[in-house]
């Protein structure tokens, strides 16, 4: 058999040496997702609307511009500290939307169940999706349901789709960050991953650790209403801030610096970070937002972000530079200066 | 967090480091042992503090590492037997074997569990009676306590199910076989400070004497590093070589009594290869042979081909100390952190991946 | 290799003679940790934990010795640059 497939005129382009089988790390939001993206479904699905690769996909429909997004959520345990995987499937893609600006109308969800999922187990999920949705403020207007044989899903796997509408005199758009621009963090991090983590078997631990899992299109209006100067926002979900950064620093061609003093995160994550030897910067967040904003608007928006629930501990973290572009770099706590790269696959806990 | 805090203060660090530029005459070599000081060194910057001519060589202190690359096929190979629930620490998931690693034999349908603390693995043995539990315990002297400790467990829970391949190595035989080989010239070294926690430094006394070569058992925070280096340029300026201690918190001269005691009931001292380095004589544990029931290497008949690494690879140059990652042909191209080729590259704190990921 | 981590010892269970364990808190993560090798363990103490055991305690006084040598060691280069 070749090496690589020859199929209907096309060759795969992840060689069978490399991988034959898909692995965790291709879900882990580093390297390896990246090149599953760029070199299967960018290299057969590309367009000019796809290839800004942000979030949400952006587009005119008429005179008015649209977001639509789609995620799925397969987070296990299916009940964690904080939440549960409704909320984050309403939240998750709320948020997308937020993060073009938009402001987020309809979301369809899609379920696919395992045979022998409890009942009332899914009622609970879908009680808690109607309080996020009302929570958010949109409305869950179309769905699907599948079931599969015992054995063959994890419980429960919902997608959700969503629509936003951009106002007119918004531009947000992950190749905007411009040197110059100062970085905004909303708030703690690493609290969703070590929420999940706490729960998961093996590595459990007494805590007050609950996921950071929140709708941001509110604390987004309100940013936008005192600034239109903000060039990129996104949220650090999988893969964690650092991941993140890196992502905007190259498709804005731009250098990142960020200060690791002035990165918020609770005593008692640090903690458990510390006791598996997991690097924070690299954890899931579901509530939070970086913001990358002129820096003559900054602290008036960071202003108005501290006085909202989900940005009370917002802070300016770092500043956009054209020095070493397309790398991210940090002052450590202790002076130096480190190099944050992508991460590639899952951080793993170590007993080195 | 008291105790971690005090010891990663800017201020100290600062001044830390303009002692060590005022005492320092010439060039010297300092070989950190552990890999997890390495991960400090380098996420840390550590180097950007310090005077020109010092040169840190990162030393071969990273268990996953340097297991040899046979057992992690044997841990292949029983993961994939249906009857058994193959058990390991994160950190080995990823660690290339011949033609693959315990992740993918995962997503081929092999049975692995990953756990954070060995007791973990006695408990799945408990709740799963009908399987078979296979621990992969490696690690240097600092995790043979606990992994011994699942034995006496297995033994008192009187579990016949529980089993344990055994990879274990041990510092002094390593530190003696790169100071006798001269191929690098180590003038100082910084021990293992959590190696030392249990076993004491005694065993130090008499090798910094016979290669008069400076050591100081260190922490593993910024100023631990930088202390234990100002200790042992502060001996070698001086013309001193014995053992001193900066991680006294933490260690004392004749360590914990009572976990060298059930090291030495459940282990015993083989001679064990090294990835990348080749056979240290004495410098590994196997089970007792009053504990052989547990021992997976004995109850499991498994055999494999034994395996070098691609010829690219360097790893063991590496891990000796005598290359830095960033002179390996493969680095950053056939070799990275998402395809490993050694296994510097796949832990956390190997030097190849911890150069990969904070260097440029 | 060896990440350990000290933490604060809250609890500690005796009732198996083969077995101690103790509740550790480290900064508001409190986790079960084997303390089957530390003698005379008092609520109050800290411990150093590595994979879920108890290696040692921590040492009070030696680690303030450590920072008092420490800042002497650094005093000196203070003295010398004029600070």
């Amino acid at each position: 058999m070749n090496e690589n497939a020859n199929y209907m005129g096309s060759v795969c382009p992840i060689s069978r040496t490399e991988y034959d089988r898909i692995l965790m790390a291709h879900g882990g939001g580093g390297t390896l997702t990246n090149q599953l993206i760029q070199k299967i479904f960018i290299s057969q699905f590309g367009n000019e609307v796809l290839d800004v690769l942000h979030d949400s996909a952006m587009f005119k429909v008429e005179s008015k511009r649209l977001a639509f997004t789609t995620d799925s959520y397969v987070v296990n345990p299916v009940f964690f500290p904080g939440g549960n995987i409704g909320e984050l499937a309403v939240y998750g893609t709320v948020n997308d939307l937020a993060m073009a600006g938009a402001i987020p109308i309809y979301l369809s969800v899609s379920f696919i169940l395992e045979e022998g999922f409890e009942i009332e187990t899914l009622w609970q999920i879908v009680v808690a999706m109607k309080n996020a949705s009302r929570k958010a403020n949109v409305k869950i207007v179309t769905g699907d349901t599948k079931v599969v044989d015992k054995g063959k899903g994890d419980g429960i796997y919902i997608n959700t789709s969503g629509i936003g509408i951009i106002p007119d005199d918004v531009n947000i758009n992950p190749h905007n960050a411009k040197p110059g621009d100062l970085i905004i963090l909303s708030g703690k991090i690493a609290e969703h991953g070590i929420a999940i983590l706490s729960a998961r078997d093996g590595l459990e631990f007494e805590s007050e650790i609950l996921s950071d899992l929140a709708p941001l299109n509110a604390l987004v209006s309100v940013m936008l209403n005192e600034s239109k100067n903000i060039h990129v926002l996104r949220d650090p979900t999988r893969g964690g801030l650092a991941s993140t950064l890196n992502e905007i620093a190259t498709q804005s061609n731009v250098g990142i610096r960020i200060y690791e003093d002035k990165i918020p995160i609770a005593g008692n994550v640090k903690a458990a970070c510390e006791i598996f030897g997991l690097d924070p910067l690299y954890i899931a967040n579901e509530g939070k937002l970086v913001a990358f904003i002129d820096p003559g608007n900054a602290e008036s928006v960071l202003n108005k972000m501290q006085l909202q629930e989900f940005g009370k501990d917002a802070s300016i973290i770092g500043e956009v530079t054209d020095k070493n572009p397309q790398t991210v770099v940090m002052k450590t706590a202790i002076g130096t200066n480190r190099i944050i790269d992508m991460i590639s696959g899952e951080q793993l806990p170590r007993i080195c | 967090m008291k105790y971690v805090d005090e010891y990663r203060d800017a201020e100290s660090v600062r001044l830390l480091s303009e002692k060590i530029k005022s005492i320092i005459t010439r060039n010297w070599n300092i070989m950190e042992i552990c890999g997890g000081q390495t991960h400090t060194i380098l996420k840390y910057k550590i180097e950007e503090l310090l005077p020109p001519q010092i040169l840190l060589i990162h030393g071969p202190g990273c268990p996953v590492c340097v297991t040899p690359i046979e057992m992690i096929d044997k841990a292949i190979l029983l993961a994939s037997r249906p009857d058994i629930i193959l058990v390991s620490y994160g950190d080995m998931l990823r660690v290339p074997g011949t033609d693959s690693n315990l992740l993918e034999a995962k997503s081929k349908g092999g049975n692995v569990k990953m756990i954070y603390s060995p007791l973990d693995a006695v408990k799945i043995a408990e709740q799963n009676p009908d399987k078979k539990i296979v621990f992969f315990g490696v690690g240097f002297e600092t995790t043979a306590p606990a992994n011994a400790f699942t034995i006496f467990e297995a033994e008192r829970r009187g579990l016949k199910n529980y089993f344990m391949l055994c990879s274990h190595v041990l510092v002094p035989p390593a530190i003696e076989c790169l100071l006798k080989s001269g191929k690098n010239s180590i003038h100082g070294i910084l021990t293992a400070g959590h190696v030392c926690t249990v076993m004491g430094y005694e065993e130090y006394i008499p090798l910094a004497e016979k290669y008069k070569t400076p050591m100081v058992v260190t922490g593993f925070e910024p100023v631990d590093i930088l202390s234990g280096l100002l200790m042992v340029i502060n001996q070698l300026e001086n013309g001193n070589c014995f053992i001193e201690n900066q991680y006294g918190r933490a260690v004392r001269k004749e360590g914990n009594i009572h976990s060298k005691k059930i090291i030495s009931d459940v282990f015993e001292i083989t001679d064990r290869n090294w990835r990348g380095i080749g056979v240290i004589p004495q410098s590994g544990l196997k089970i007792k042979s009053k504990y052989s029931h547990y021992d997976a290497e004995t109850v499991f008949n498994i055999s494999v081909t034994g395996s070098d690494e691609p010829d690219i690879c360097i790893a063991g140059e590496i891990l000796q100390g005598l290359k830095k990652p960033g002179d390996c042909p493969a680095f950053r191209k056939e070799c990275k952190p998402e395809i490993p080729l050694g296994a510097p590259m796949v832990s956390s704190e190997g030097a190849c991946s911890a150069y990969y990921r904070y260097t440029k | 290799m060896c990440l350990a981590l000290p933490g604060k010892v809250i609890s500690i269970d005796e009732s198996n003679p083969n077995l101690k364990t103790a509740k550790v808190n480290f900064n508001g993560v409190v986790k079960d940790v084997t303390a089957q090798w530390i003698d005379d363990l008092k609520i109050g103490d800290y411990v150093i934990v590595h994979v879920g055991f108890a290696l040692n305690k921590i040492d009070e006084k030696e680690a303030i010795e450590t920072l008092r040598i420490i800042n002497e060691m650094v005093d000196s280069t203070k003295r010398e640059s004029g600070e």
